[in-house]
């Protein structure tokens, strides 16, 4: 905590998870190796901070000598980690990027089920953000755009179903535009 | 369509979570619809997402299922669905380590990469990069060039992210594509200038010229991105700091420029880099400290949380910067953020003034019941500190001590609690009552068996010298009666000490002595049978060597001796006076209480440096018959750090012998040395019996080479000579990059600096816990007293600490601190003479012009004594 200077460095992000309510993972990636090698480790270190974090929404806290951002939303726990030395502001934009591309993804259902309904899109939307430890893009908007992922929420069934009662299984590409 | 319903059902059956329980061979099964033609974008989407949430999960694929899995999932790049290729782009990123075989994926993805859909390149690009190895980056080092400079900003973002990645790995390739990556930093995308920044610094960082050209570039075009501020920020103090330039130079003028950035990142980074500036003025640092003042009243919780942390360092080096922002810091202790709250307190308490601590105490006390122990433990530590910086104000902070020792908490925490009050005790003499009185609440209702030791044995230390001891005995009593042996046991030794001091309460302690040997468990009927007899010969020695001062030898060397003792059965009883001293005293040590972690170390370290030198003694054949080692001295410096062999030697002193042990360093990368040895010039009647030279030394690894030398028998006051030493060697040069040496040497030697054996070498270190006992237990037959006047002496504190270094003796009973505005003060110091003899001396010290002192000393051998008086003097 004490180190003088920052190593001028792209890497910024340590860490990235997102939680559930009773602090199951549900996505997590872990850009510094040397950070919790191993499976056993990393789930550790979420359950701890799960436990020190999910009852007050404070935003941020300080942790195992690691700076940690979070956010939560209905059953969901968004986390992002880095140094003790780092720019904190540089981290919360990298939390508030997650979550702002994500609401919009996910049609501002931001909890649990649309989000495990949207996996792959929550996949994509994390690789866009940060590549292994940089931040690759912190503005929401290039997010969604860049991974231009259509949601499988509720409305959807609606057409879904439509389209298999007139057995119209082929034209994808109609059906983005109707969404 | 069907899948859509495969889901539906999956999701009814397991809940809210679809991925629950999911199994890795079924997955695996699944996947072989991937085979299938025509492709089913959407199930084999659905099957992809599955593998990739398992590998997530941390579930472990085996090589030859990942190899399958990967090569099936290659004939997906067949369909045209953009999720579907991203998710393959996925796939490959997270498999590329376990799958084998994973290049057979290059072509198609260097085609996405150089295809007309925008979407896919940069996610192609970064999926490359993670399975290209240096020897495939060549190849397409071409098309990395072209996306660097890609009008597309995350076709250019992503290859210069990958390059950076690459650096690594291939920093001669990646090194050609500067130019490229000086283009890209002109860019308009605020993300592809702070990659390409990013990259061309690590590209750069060994060059400091090319660095700083570089950040007077960009410093005068001036950048757009936040984050390159950030970073620019982050290169330009670390230039700073290399070159040591003054503050007067265009780079701190950069980052003071950054103060006025209307990002707040910016602003924040700048502030805290010119805080992490060394020596930096307080001029300097008030623009800083004032946005960070701003920031404390932020509605972003994380800003707040920022600018407190940072102003917590500012205030440890300059409390007096952080003043104007108290309070800020004041209304953030009500912070709903307990990290912030915690943080501006622990600020406050550095930076307020003494009138300020009561009102503080006051609203700490309101939260502290809320916040979580490790935050407790930082609340103590610094009420521990401020106990120090103000000791008057010791009643406030053991009323809070106190209350908060009543609260629910943690070990760590109640650790904090007493080690503070013990040492609020220690500094201030008058709060000793009131502390006992609240320790003694307190081990009434603790669980934690190690704090109830510990304050037992300061009841015991402390309790019997107190106006009134009657009133502690009912505490002790009471632990005898309902707590586990270790505590009973433990209150039992401190019985015996209550009994030993006052004899009018001595009756009584007999009394419940002879209780405690009923006991059900061994250790405290033993204590209590042991202490029993002591106490009823009424014999002040007996009571002064065997419950006030214990053994002070250390334990692992007496484990050892009694070892060896058992093997070789003689006639004569065991010597308690051939078992090494413990070196560290570690009851005294912690006169300040450090951050738990740290002060763990030393005390276990301290006791083992002086056997390890007695074990790596004993192995030299020539210096078996000098019995045990009794004290090893630090290293002292025979050489200037920076001469061509560095030397340094420690000091062994034995019964009638020393050894002195040199250290030495070869500096030099073209010289072995070899026969190293160092000749010592006695000044007095000490006798070198023997040389045990280093065989050989090359460059850089220490080695060592002993002098064995007899102590003067005739005449034992002879405690202190000079030694004049030369290095000698053999030289043989060698070639600075093999090592390998010529085959003929020369001899050559090396004047080293004069070694002084002082009479400290002969003393060890004793700690006394009660000096009054053992000042009567060794009893006046071998007392000497003489005064000196120290004329270059001008404060007490200088003449306690000369008196200490220069005798090597141990102060007892806190006497080594002077309180402030005296003019007399007594010192009281202990150890053992070399051959087992014990030392104690008392130094009556006035302050007058100069300082005098009256010294008293007394020993089991009068020959010490006289030694002692002699070398003072």
């Amino acid at each position: 905590m004490d180190s003088a200077a920052v190593e001028p460095s792209l890497y910024t992000v340590k860490a990235v998870f997102i939680l559930d309510n009773d602090g199951n993972r549900l996505l997590s990636k872990y850009y510094d190796p040397e950070l919790y090698p191993s499976m056993k480790e990393q789930k550790n270190f979420e359950t701890n901070i799960f436990n020190k974090t999910h009852k007050a929404d404070n935003e941020i806290s300080f942790l195992e000598g690691m700076t940690i951002v979070y956010k939560s939303s209905i059953d969901l726990f968004f986390y992002v980690v880095g140094s003790a030395q780092e720019n904190e502001l540089m981290l919360m934009a990298v939390l508030n990027c997650l979550f702002e591309s994500l609401s919009q993804m996910l049609r501002k259902n931001v909890e649990k089920r649309t989000l495990l309904d949207n996996m792959d899109g929550v996949f994509l939307v994390v690789d866009e953000i940060i590549d292994g430890g940089v931040i690759l893009e912190s503005d929401p908007q290039q997010v969604i755009e860049k991974v231009n992922y259509r949601c499988v929420s509720e409305q959807a069934y609606g057409f879904v179903l439509f389209d298999y009662i007139t057995g119209n299984t082929e034209d994808q590409g109609e059906k983005r535009q109707l969404l | 369509m069907i899948k859509k319903f495969d889901k539906k059902d999956e999701e009814s059956g397991s809940g809210s979570n679809p991925f629950q329980h999911l199994e890795k061979s079924a997955v695996l099964q699944e996947a072989r619809i991937f085979n299938e033609t025509p492709i089913n974008p959407r199930r084999c989407l659905h099957i992809l997402t599955k593998i990739i949430y398992l590998l997530n999960q941390g579930e472990h694929f085996g090589t030859t299922e990942a190899t399958e899995a990967f090569f099936a999932m290659t004939r997906l790049f067949q369909s045209n669905d953009q999720t579907l290729r991203r998710m393959c782009y996925l796939t490959i990123k997270e498999m590329a380590n376990i799958s084998e075989d994973v290049i057979i994926v290059t072509s198609s993805l260097t085609k996405d990469m150089t295809g007309k859909e925008d979407v896919y390149r940069g996610p192609a690009i970064r999926a490359l990069c993670r399975i290209t190895d240096t020897t495939m980056l060549q190849a397409i080092e071409r098309y990395m060039k072209q996306a660097i400079v890609d009008k597309v900003p995350s076709v250019s973002s992503s290859a210069l992210v990958s390059s950076l990645h690459m650096v690594k790995m291939s920093f001669d390739v990646v090194k050609r594509w500067v130019n490229e990556a000086q283009e890209a930093a002109s860019s308009d995308n605020i993300m592809v200038q702070y990659h390409a920044l990013g990259l061309l610094y690590h590209l750069r960082k060994n060059d400091r010229l090319a660095v700083t050209k570089m950040l007077n570039k960009f410093t005068k075009s001036g950048l757009k991105s936040p984050f390159a501020y950030c970073m620019m920020i982050r290169i330009a103090s670390k230039l700073l700091e290399e070159t040591e330039g003054g503050h007067d130079s265009p780079l701190f003028d950069f980052i003071e420029s950054c103060l006025r950035n209307k990002h707040e990142m910016v602003v924040y980074e700048a502030a805290s880099a010119i805080v992490h500036m060394p020596n930096c003025t307080a001029r300097e640092l008030a623009p800083a400290v004032s946005v960070l003042q701003l920031f404390c009243s932020s509605p972003k919780a994380a800003l707040r949380y920022a600018a407190v942390r940072t102003l917590n360092k500012v205030a440890m080096k300059h409390p007096s910067a952080v003043t104007a922002c108290n309070l800020d810091l004041e209304n953030l202790i009500t912070d709903s953020n307990r990290s912030i709250a915690t943080l501006a307190i622990t600020t406050l308490l550095k930076t307020g003034s003494e009138s300020s601590v009561d009102r503080l105490m006051k609203q700490i006390s309101s939260f502290v019941s809320e916040i979580s122990d490790e935050f407790k433990v930082v609340v103590v530590q610094a009420i521990s500190a401020l106990c120090q910086k103000y000791p008057r104000k010791h009643s406030v902070m053991m009323n809070f001590l106190s209350n908060m020792l009543r609260d629910d908490g943690g070990f760590e925490y109640k650790r904090a609690i007493v080690d503070c009050i013990i040492s609020i005790i220690e500094e201030n003499p008058e709060s000793k009552e009131t502390g006992l009185a609240h320790l003694c609440e307190f081990i009434e209702d603790c669980e934690h068996t190690v704090l109830a030791t510990k304050i037992l044995h300061l009841l015991g230390k402390e309790g019997p010298r107190t106006p009134t001891p009657s009133k502690y005995i009912r505490f002790i009593f009471n632990r005898v009666v309902l707590e586990s042996e270790a505590v009973r046991a433990a209150a039992v030794s401190a019985l015996a000490k209550f009994g030993a001091q006052n004899d009018d309460l001595l009756p009584s302690v007999l009394v419940l002595m002879k209780r405690c040997m009923m006991d059900s468990d061994d250790e405290v009927r033993d204590r209590a049978t042991f202490y029993m007899n002591v106490l009823q010969q009424k014999q002040k020695a007996l009571n002064a060597a065997y419950i006030f001062n214990g053994l002070s030898v250390s334990v692992p060397g007496l484990e050892k001796s009694l070892h060896q003792y058992t093997l070789e059965p003689s006639e004569k009883p065991f010597d308690m006076k051939t078992v090494p001293l413990a070196t560290a005293p570690i009851t005294e040590q912690k006169t300040e209480i450090a951050p738990v972690a740290t002060s763990k170390l030393p005390e276990k370290l301290a006791p083992c440096r002086q056997d390890i030198y007695q074990e790596q003694l004993a192995a030299i054949p020539e210096f078996q018959a000098l019995g045990p080692l009794f004290k090893s001295s630090e290293p002292v410096q025979l050489t200037e750090a920076e001469t061509e062999y560095v030397v340094r030697c420690i000091k062994h002193a034995f019964t009638n012998h020393m050894i002195f042990q040199f250290d030495c360093t070869n500096t030099l990368n073209d010289q072995l040395l070899q026969r190293v040895l160092v000749q010592m010039e006695p000044s007095e009647a000490y006798e070198v019996l023997n040389y045990v030279p280093a065989p050989s030394l090359p460059y850089s690894q220490p080695g060592s080479c002993y002098s064995l030398v007899r102590l003067p028998e005739d005449d034992p006051t002879a405690v202190s000579c000079t030694f004049s030493c030369t290095m000698k060697y053999l030289v043989r040069d060698c070639d600075p990059n093999t090592g390998e040496p010529d085959d003929d040497g020369y001899d050559d030697e090396y004047v080293l600096e004069d070694l002084e054996v002082t009479v400290a070498d002969h003393i060890q270190k004793v700690l006394k816990p009660n000096f009054g006992a053992a000042w009567d237990e060794i009893g006046d037959d071998n007392e000497k007293e003489e005064t000196f006047a120290l004329a270059t002496v001008r404060t007490l504190d200088e003449a306690v600490n000369n008196i200490i270094s220069f005798l090597g003796m141990q102060p007892c009973e806190r006497s080594d601190k002077v309180p402030e505005n005296k003019n007399s003060h007594v010192l009281f110091l202990a150890g053992v003479f070399r051959g087992g003899h014990d030392v104690l001396v008392r130094a009556r010290l006035a302050l007058a012009d100069g300082v005098t002192m009256q010294v008293t000393v007394r020993s089991t051998d009068e020959n010490v004594v006289d030694v002692i008086l002699a070398s003072v003097g």
